[in-house]
């Protein structure tokens, strides 16, 4: 691991702007900087959003999984309970819908031009975390119900991750594959 | 290879591909996952900030992520420089008030997009907070890491917008 590179403050920094910039250019041209592609998945007209995601998902994690065989890289799962999950993931959703945009795509959004993005999603945005973070110790209680932690599927069914690996990127390919054959 | 450059749209397939691609490098050279929602929250600590002149690094949610700019923040400040260039390639840097199947729908009234842009973003906000991360945290970073928390975060996202979706477009009849 390159644990040297990973102290340096300033680098780090820079790397992430570079990083941000390649992810934004990505963004936008997959399309998904734009309301329509995004309310398109979410009326399940257009699957844009889906293919990339799932493309993402496949080649992200073999070579993330690769990597970590080699002690290359190490995992950082995010924590999860039913409170903070699956309530959580609802709250999302319905945001998400209203907006047209995600945290990352509205950024994007933000860059080509979008002012509905920049004058209303982000300024919700800022309230909307800003608001969770004063409710948060009197939600402390309700996000630890159902807790499970940071555990991946792997861990929790106790097998080889490339037992995992292997068949969620066939179904990945397969799903990709009927969506493409259906015309979507 | 130019000419690719200032192409409109890629393949949904290379841009998940590439974006999957960048996912090692943040790991590898960064020691961290794709991830954005984070930087809102430290922004908006960093605003409480300026408007009220007090530190908020001693209230319990801030002390997880104090209100400064980290690697996440440079990278969302990146995503804006990143899709500036791609649509000034492409010429589709455009300013827009109103997006197009929002107007097709509901007409081309500015206010009340902007105000549902609002509402959406504040309940968003509180959503990626409470689950501990969006589209890209959990929708890509963390379901390619197998994570549970991200893989029931990400269905749930879908689940929760495909039925808003269809609500705010067709209705209770949808």
């Amino acid at each position: 691991m390159l644990k040297e590179l990973h102290s340096q403050k300033k680098a780090q920094l820079l790397l992430g702007l570079v990083m941000g910039v390649i992810f934004g250019f990505l963004l936008q041209k997959g399309g998904v900087a734009k309301y329509d592609v995004i309310m398109g998945q979410l009326l399940l007209k257009d699957f844009t959003v889906i293919k990339i995601m799932l493309s993402a998902i496949v080649v992200g994690m073999v070579g993330i999984y690769l990597m970590k065989g080699m002690r290359m890289v190490e995992l950082h799962p995010k924590p999860g309970s039913v409170g903070m999950t699956v309530v959580g993931g609802l709250i999302f959703g319905v945001g998400f819908a209203l907006l047209g945009y995600c945290p990352g795509t509205i950024s994007a959004a933000i860059g080509q031009g979008n002012l509905d993005a920049l004058f209303g999603g982000l300024v919700g945005i800022l309230m909307g975390s800003g608001i969770f973070a004063h409710l948060y110790p009197g939600l402390e209680k309700f996000l630890k119900i159902g807790w499970f932690g940071e555990i991946t599927i792997p861990e929790y069914l106790k097998v080889n991750p490339w037992l995992v690996i292997i068949p969620i990127s066939l179904l990945i390919v397969l799903f990709l594959y009927i969506i493409e054959s259906v015309g979507l | 290879m130019v000419e690719f450059m200032t192409l409109r749209l890629w393949s949904p397939y290379l841009v998940g591909a590439g974006i999957g691609i960048l996912s090692w490098f943040t790991f590898l050279l960064s020691n961290k996952p794709i991830g954005c929602s984070t930087a809102f929250s430290r922004s908006s600590g960093m605003i409480e900030q300026l408007i009220t002149g007090r530190s908020v690094n001693n209230h319990p949610y801030y002390k997880q992520f104090p209100a400064e700019v980290d690697w996440e923040w440079m990278f969302v400040l990146g995503i804006v420089i990143g899709s500036f260039i791609s649509a000034s390639l492409s010429g589709e840097f455009r300013l827009r008030w109103v997006p197009s199947l929002w107007m097709a729908r509901f007409g081309i009234l500015i206010f009340p997009r902007f105000l549902v842009a609002l509402i959406g973003g504040i309940i968003l906000g509180i959503g990626a907070r409470w689950a501990g991360g969006c589209t890209s945290g959990h929708g890509i970073s963390g379901t390619l890491q197998l994570a549970v928390s991200s893989w029931l975060a990400v269905i749930l996202f879908f689940i929760g917008g495909v039925i808003t979706a269809r609500f705010i477009y067709y209705g209770l009849g949808g």
